[in-house]
């Protein structure tokens, strides 16, 4: 019965997007829509968390603009989403990132991650 | 409001939800039913029954299970016994025959339609989850007194409580209609149809997807 539900599930569900957690710093590179033209926007930042599971599972990206932080969550499977890179791996001890929004500037920043 | 096609319906089995994009890549929530193996077991005319209606039978049952007078209820129609049967009042019985099987393709993306189905049980249920009353102060000296309705009436007069005043009492497990949703998507290979919302009963509950009484079919 939930093998019925999944599979439609699954019809939704996208097989390009990379592998990334909590920390990482991704270029969401975004559809928009104005009008009857469409252009690209990309929306950079620190993931700040992800949560969810198959078609519904979202990630929340954070960023600082002009001094006002944004956060941005997208559905991880939504066709909006043109493509997600990731720039940087970050080394982070928590699943979600809340504490970044209490911190700004240089304690705000997050150590890259060393490859082993 | 009239509809330009007449009124059809079918019954199906309640999946569980999920989640899809449309074209202007939005969220919708649907609600997947398997409504295949529908059958016309019965025809209902103005002759014979007084109103004109089509019996349907859905879902699968062992023969052996089936008393001899179902059975032969079946073989007139000359199909192999269903599990559930319901009627679909519509003037259209020249549409159906005897044993016409009912694809979901009678519904197409788009449509609406209203969806029968009995609703979860809550077994006992007190008047702030069954009729939504407000309860009692949770402080302010409230003495074991929270969750209760408060008065239900009058002194000496009338003397006596109203009828049909709203108490507790066993909730859930009724029959509901949701009215006016709209067809998602239609699979006629997997015989699946995906309804845009929620729809009453639990998982696996049975319901029945009518063309809608108050918006119908698109033109």
């Amino acid at each position: 019965m939930t093998n019925v539900v999944d599979a439609v599930a699954s019809q939704s569900l996208r097989d390009d997007v990379p592998e990334f957690r909590a920390g990482d710093t991704l270029k969401v590179h975004v559809k928009v829509i104005e009008g009857n033209r469409s252009r690209v926007q990309v929306f950079q930042g620190v993931a700040l968390r992800i949560q969810g599971s198959g078609v519904g599972r979202t990630f929340t990206v954070r960023k600082v603009s002009f001094g006002v932080g944004v956060e941005r969550t997208f559905p991880l499977h939504t066709p909006i989403i043109e493509k997600i890179e990731v720039m940087t791996r970050g080394d982070v001890r928590r699943a979600k990132l809340y504490y970044l929004r209490n911190l700004r500037g240089k304690a705000a920043k997050i150590k890259e991650k060393r490859e082993v | 409001m009239s509809n330009q096609k007449a009124p059809v319906g079918l019954l199906g089995r309640k999946l569980g939800m999920t989640q899809t994009w449309d074209e202007n890549n939005r969220v919708v929530p649907v609600t997947v039913i398997a409504a295949d193996t529908n059958v016309v077991t019965q025809i209902r005319t103005a002759e014979t029954d007084g109103y004109t209606a089509v019996q349907i039978g859905f879902g699968e049952i062992d023969p052996r299970k089936v008393n001899k007078p179902q059975a032969g209820h079946f073989d007139k129609a000359s199909v192999t016994p269903r599990r559930h049967l319901a009627e679909i009042r519509t003037e259209a019985i020249a549409d159906y025959e005897l044993g016409q099987a009912v694809s979901p393709e009678v519904f197409a993306a788009g449509d609406f339609v209203d969806v029968t189905g009995t609703s979860k049980g809550k077994g006992f249920a007190g008047v702030m989850k069954r009729h939504g009353f407000a309860g009692v102060s949770a402080s302010h000296g409230a003495h074991r007194n929270h969750r209760k309705p408060g008065s239900i009436g009058g002194c000496a007069t009338p003397g006596r409580v109203f009828k049909g005043l709203r108490m507790a009492g066993h909730m859930g497990t009724d029959r509901v209609t949701a009215q006016s949703l709209t067809v998602h998507a239609v699979d006629a290979e997997k015989g699946l149809i995906l309804i845009k919302g929620a729809v009453p009963g639990p998982k696996g509950g049975i319901v029945m997807i009518r063309t809608g009484a108050k918006k119908g079919a698109v033109k």
